[in-house]
């Protein structure tokens, strides 16, 4: 295993340049944060899988592509040109980024409550500096992770959130990120932070596509303050391209008696990482992650978990499925920790994986760290194939094999789709899922 | 209709069938009893096309057709119907999607128009009633959580929606208290038709007093030993297998 030394000082190298760059100039702020961040990162360097929490997941292929931070090139789309991508548009409120940055001209923002913010970040870097050089000084102090330094290094846009005390917002705000062709390979470092304070609720989806074939590095972060009360649906829709590359970190940061549901849906790229962090951190929280991942051909796709039982009383409840086909690989590591005063600790996890051919495969590990004593803490992990019986029950009625495979496949994945509370969600991705699942059969 | 010759059939490499011949004309309803193991349900899975059971020597013709060259569900949407012994729980696929996709298929292989859901569903209820089946039990997951009787009625109802020319139907009385059975039984007399075949595979006399077969057959290691009228079934019921094996056993002395 080669340690990638050349591949991250290009990325250094064009951290000097756009250190230069109007971008990087507009918020001079921040340079503290993206010079720690780039030192960070130098430091670090690019996981290998003799790292642990890399193991199963080789990023050599990522790495060794020069990839060059995206520019933000003026386009003549339309709001026609996206819309196989939009959600419920005529309600939603929604924020469009092209190569993670901003389009004012392919974006809706309908009538919102007073104080409620949903805004760019660029912009939220000049308006809010008071709520977010906190908020950043903090995540960028203690990262491990390469990928998360890299973006805090050269982020300049992606979605800034913020819903005041006591605000329910019924529509769901929906955070579309594309990419375009550009003339290299570029990475776009989308960085979203979302606050949701006390008593408040929101739906939050955010979407990763491409418009176009091609190669190209997706590296985003997105961070979740749920206040005390609060409560939040989070829907991560990630279909990007064929040949794309996606590592994305979700933080989500609980206060008492708060609420969150995670949707993962994992569709696309050729490479993708992902990995969601929950933090339990006041009395009464309680989470539910689902996550759905469908690979095929040389697909890899590895979501990492971690939900922190910080406090007392809360309950987390998680519940991944994989549908692996071709010679496509998955990885689900869930890792649990409840800490040593966080009595009555509920977590209950599992993850299961049908495998529709014999040359795929799947890594799949719980990591239970558990300090305290009086916990209910439960896992369960599956591998399996489709079931002989059930395909010749359906076949003896008349439904082909392909059919009855399909039907099948897409019964196994049935229950994360119908925990999808936004209607037009789930018929997309329906429609996606049958639509891959009959071709694949 | 149905003319089964010799049929010999291998389930890992064991042989269960030795050499079955049975022949079954449009309208008639038979039924072949049997002891555990005699080899029953291993006929109806033959017949239905299940994998994992090799036919060795023989051939079913159904009408005139060769049977054991179709695929299961080819055979299916010719007609040929498997109530089953025990129905498969398939959670997350409704029990109104699968059928209304079963009969579609079923229609599209036969040159009919694809029902839409508004006249499935009609046709669907109207089905239901006749085997006394909860309503709400369309749009749960198919066989999912369903006690005993409930599945072997939906087995009955998918039976009526599907419109078979030969139902097999495998031990659909066993596990069923007197209602269900009675129900069920009603189920399927409302179904004989002159153009429809069934056979009944079953263990128990019991089934019998409620459907009226017109052969009786019993099957007993893999052959069949003794074919009859309705009687036969109380015979047997009376004597019990034994009486069908010492007899066995005594023509095979008589014959070495």
């Amino acid at each position: 295993m080669i340690d990638l030394l050349e591949e991250k000082k290009g990325y250094i190298a064009s951290f000097a340049q756009f250190e230069q760059s109007s971008h990087a100039r507009e918020h001079s702020w921040l340079d503290g944060i993206r010079q720690d961040s780039i030192a960070r990162f130098d430091e670090l360097g690019f996981p290998t899988t003799r790292q642990e929490e890399w193991r199963f997941t080789n990023i050599a292929p990522l790495a060794k592509i020069p990839f060059k931070p995206a520019d933000s090139i003026p386009s003549s789309l339309t709001i026609s040109d996206i819309s196989r991508y939009t959600v419920c548009e005529a309600r939603c409120t929604q924020l469009v980024f092209l190569n993670g940055f901003y389009s004012d001209s392919l974006s809706t923002v309908k009538f919102l409550p007073k104080g409620v913010k949903i805004i760019s970040l660029a912009k939220a870097l000049e308006t809010d500096r008071a709520v977010l050089e906190p908020l950043l000084t903090e995540s960028s102090s203690c990262q491990s992770n390469a990928f998360a330094a890299l973006n805090t290094a050269f982020m300049t846009d992606g979605a800034f959130v913020h819903i005041p005390h006591g605000i329910a917002l019924k529509d769901p705000i929906h955070l579309l990120f594309l990419s375009t062709r550009q003339t290299d390979p570029a990475i776009s470092v989308p960085r979203s932070i979302i606050v949701v304070e006390s008593e408040s609720q929101a739906s939050i989806v955010e979407s990763y596509a491409s418009l176009d074939k091609g190669v190209y590095f997706t590296n985003s972060i997105t961070e979740l303050y749920v206040g005390a009360g609060g409560q939040v649906d989070h829907y991560k829709l990630q279909r990007e391209s064929d040949d794309a590359f996606h590592v994305a970190t979700v933080r989500v940061l609980q206060e008492r008696d708060s609420t969150y549901s995670s949707h993962s849906l994992s569709l696309g790229g050729s490479l993708v990482r992902s990995n969601l962090n929950v933090v339990l951190n006041g009395t009464g929280a309680d989470c539910q992650l689902n996550g759905l991942y469908v690979t095929r051909r040389q697909q890899h796709v590895d979501n990492h978990t971690t939900i922190d039982h910080a406090k007392p009383h809360c309950a987390s409840r998680e519940l991944y499925k994989g549908i692996l086909d071709d010679s496509s690989s998955a990885v689900f590591n869930g890792r649990i920790v409840v800490r040593k005063d966080a009595q009555k600790s509920n977590a209950r996890q599992t993850n299961k994986n049908l495998l529709l051919s014999k040359d795929a495969a799947i890594n799949t590990t719980p990591q239970f760290e558990i300090f305290a004593d009086d916990v209910k803490c439960t896992h369960g992990a599956t591998i399996g194939q489709l079931n002989e019986e059930e395909l010749f029950y359906l076949r003896s009625r008349g439904i082909d094999r392909d059919a009855a495979r399909t039907l099948l496949t897409y019964a196994f994945a049935s229950e994360l789709l119908t925990a999808i509370k936004i209607k037009p969600i789930q018929c997309q991705i329906d429609l996606v899922l049958l639509n891959r699942l009959s071709r694949a059969s | 209709m149905l003319e089964i010759r010799n049929l010999h059939a291998s389930v890992e490499g064991t042989e269960i069938l030795h050499g079955i011949n049975l022949s079954v004309k449009s309208g008639e309803v038979h039924a072949i009893m049997g002891p555990n193991g005699s080899g029953k349900s291993t006929l109806a899975k033959v017949l239905a096309g299940r994998e994992g059971y090799t036919v060795v020597r023989g051939d079913v013709s159904y009408e005139g057709r060769d049977l054991l060259s179709m695929l299961p569900e080819d055979r299916a949407r010719q007609g040929v119907f498997l109530g089953f012994q025990y129905p498969v729980e398939i959670p997350g696929v409704s029990n109104m999607y699968f059928l209304k996709t079963a009969l579609n298929s079923v229609r599209k292989y036969n040159g009919l128009e694809e029902l839409d859901a508004m006249d499935f569903l009609v046709l669907a209820k109207e089905k239901m009633k006749l085997v006394e089946m909860d309503e709400a039990l369309i749009n749960r997951a198919v066989n999912e959580g369903f006690s005993g009787g409930e599945k072997k009625r939906n087995e009955v109802f998918q039976m009526a929606v599907l419109e078979p020319r030969l139902a097999i139907l495998d031990e659909t009385d066993s596990g069923l208290d007197i209602d269900a059975l009675r129900i069920v039984a009603k189920g399927v007399n409302a179904l004989r038709r002159e153009d429809r075949a069934m056979i009944l595979i079953t263990h128990y006399q019991r089934l019998l007093n409620y459907i009226v077969p017109d052969r009786v057959h019993v099957l007993l290691d893999g052959r069949i030993v003794k074919s009859g009228g309705k009687e036969l079934a109380l015979e047997l019921e009376e004597k019990g297998y034994s009486w069908v094996e010492e007899a066995m056993a005594g023509k095979q002395a008589v014959n070495s």
